[in-house]
């Protein structure tokens, strides 16, 4: 009787404010409802099958894929690169590895503000660095040009999430036990030798498992991408969750955005599950042998 | 590069000059546009355009002054902190007594309990935000109100609360709580009296988590909150866009708005990276 007393209160809340509108997100996408009067106008999967024919919609998936891929293909190796660098010992070890984690404890809004001063068309920082270094700035500013936006985006969310790489990492290299390097270094192995042969390998289940977060998180990426850009220009950094929320919020169709939900979640749930059965699976077998 | 240098093991040697200077370059990139958002706070917008990479010279304290008698800016503060604790009290609170019976009780069906939980976890907030801001707005009517944003956000905190509380409700021992019943406590009794001051650590750690992650949300509030009862990253976000070419403002408005966070975090820094740590390792 007890068990009730203590688990209602978390339960009840998660069923109004998760449950309920995730359910109402699938109901919502079988109808043509623009926000008035009762959900009638029952169309079917009309609304799947239009948010998937939008080019839009379809470019927004691809950049959530840049950015899942990209996000891990530049954050491991910086990653482990500057967790190798910290793990070492030197002086002001602590405060650098606070600083590093300054960016990851910033608000993604606070954080995309002060980076559209940075990117200030000719009298922001970064231009007036670059012209420094002999390139030339776009003339729309970096953001404001299709060809680089995106990549631009991919370079913030980057700076933002490094900081949460390498402390993971760092977390994982504290399991590496001195022994082994000691035992490496006598039979004379180099510092780069026993970073590769040792370390880098044990540090495997916390990189897949940090992998797994960063893909959920680029599945979902909004907050930053609605302030840099909005989702432009032209579309170039739409990503799904923009999409859902432009269509829900500007336009009132709610029917195309719970499709779009559905779609999103549908993706983030079979690139989760795809995941577990490949490579995490690895993680629980050695764990077990 | 010398092999014969890397045999010997580094010990308070200090590292090496090259290992110092890329620690550098990293610090410089990850705190530079922080500290060039502070700086800009203090030159005025023709030094900024005359040359971005400049220091303040002379150093100006009318934009932050700005900031600071800015009526508005003091009201986005407050609702970013009433919300951020309504939300943290009650992550907190439901999530101790959620994991309590998970991880103290034995019942049939515990496991396939814990398993909603875990569920929880699995969905995207995006996924649910255009009906969860319907549901809000006209069956609830709790639009534009601090708890029409805490009690949604206290809700998606609570799966990763109860998974984070779980193992460490587990590891405590289990002799003061019997040592209590055997003194006729009841089983609430117990969880108020034993179990919460010896659960103090866990609940800190989930405690900064939820108030960080409140904090810092921007889509839930957006949907929801309007004018006066808009948080600081959404006050910082129009104040963005409505004073564009007021550069120095916007950075002004953009350091303040940041260092109460940035506090919290360095108060409880190990708090929180343990807790980020425990959550994945599972």
């Amino acid at each position: 009787m007890e068990i009730l007393v203590f688990v209602t209160p978390a339960l009840a809340l998660i069923a109004l404010f998760v449950a309920w509108p995730i359910v109402t997100a699938v109901r919502f996408s079988v109808y043509d409802w623009k926000g008035f009067g009762d959900l009638t106008d029952f169309v079917g999967l009309e609304n799947y099958v239009e948010v998937l024919g939008d080019e839009v919609f379809r470019s927004a998936v691809g950049h959530n894929m840049v950015i899942v891929v990209g996000s891990i293909l530049l954050q491991l190796p910086l990653g482990v690169a500057i967790a190798l660098l910290l793990n070492r010992k030197m002086r002001g070890q602590g405060l650098l590895r606070t600083i590093i984690f300054v960016p990851y404890v910033l608000a993604e809004v606070i954080a995309a503000v002060v980076w559209l001063q940075l990117l200030q068309p000719q009298y922001g920082f970064i231009d007036a660095f670059t012209a420094q270094i002999g390139l030339t700035p776009p003339e729309q500013g970096w953001l404001g040009t299709p060809e680089y936006a995106l990549w631009i985006v991919l370079l913030v969310l980057t700076w933002k999430y490094l900081g949460l790489a390498v402390l993971l990492f760092l977390a994982g290299m504290q399991g590496v036990s001195e022994e082994l390097h000691e035992a490496a270094q006598l039979d004379g192995a180099s510092w780069w030798q026993t970073q590769w042969r040792i370390t880098i390998p044990l540090l495997g289940p916390t990189m897949r498992t940090w992998a797994f977060l960063s893909m959920i998180g680029s599945i979902q990426c909004f907050d930053m991408i609605w302030v840099l850009t909005q989702g432009g220009p032209a579309n170039a950094t739409a990503t799904m969750a923009t999409y859902l929320i432009d269509e829900g919020t500007k336009r009132h169709n709610y029917g195309i955005a719970g499709a779009a939900s559905v779609i999103l979640f549908v993706i983030a749930f079979a690139m989760a599950l795809a995941y577990q059965v490949l490579i995490l699976r690895r993680d629980t077998k050695e764990d077990t042998v | 590069m010398s092999v014969t240098a890397d045999l010997t093991p580094r010990r308070r040697s200090g590292g090496n000059l090259w290992v110092y200077l890329i620690a550098l370059i990293v610090v410089a990139i990850t705190v530079g546009p922080v500290l060039y958002g502070a700086l800009g706070g203090f030159r005025t917008n023709a030094q900024l355009a005359d040359k971005p990479a400049g220091l303040p010279d002379p150093w100006v304290w009318s934009n932050y002054a700005g900031v600071l008698s800015n009526p508005s800016f003091w009201q986005y503060a407050l609702n970013s902190t009433m919300i951020a604790i309504i939300t943290t009290v009650v992550t907190v609170v439901f999530g101790l007594m959620a994991a309590y019976p998970l991880a103290r009780y034995q019942f049939r069906g515990r496991e396939a309990l814990f398993m909603v939980f875990v569920l929880g976890l699995l969905f995207p907030a995006a996924v649910a935000i255009i009906p969860l801001f319907i549901i809000i707005t006209r069956n609830l009517h709790m639009a534009n109100t601090w708890w029409g944003v805490a009690l949604p956000q206290a809700a998606f905190a609570l799966p990763m609360t109860v998974v984070i509380l779980r193992p460490f409700l587990m590891a405590l021992p289990k002799e003061l709580e019997e040592a209590a019943l055997m003194d006729g406590a009841s089983r609430i009794g117990v969880f108020w009296r034993v179990l919460m001051p010896l659960s103090a650590p866990g609940m800190i750690t989930v405690g900064v988590l939820a108030f960080v992650t409140s904090w810092n949300a921007y889509l839930l509030p957006l949907l929801l909150l309007q004018d006066k009862m808009r948080t600081l990253p959404l006050g910082v976000a129009d104040f963005s866009t409505e004073h564009s070419a007021d550069t120095a403002g916007v950075l002004a408005f953009t350091t303040l708005a940041m260092i109460p966070a940035l506090v919290l975090f360095l108060a409880f820094q190990r708090r929180l990276v343990s807790g980020l740590q425990g959550a994945v390792k599972g």
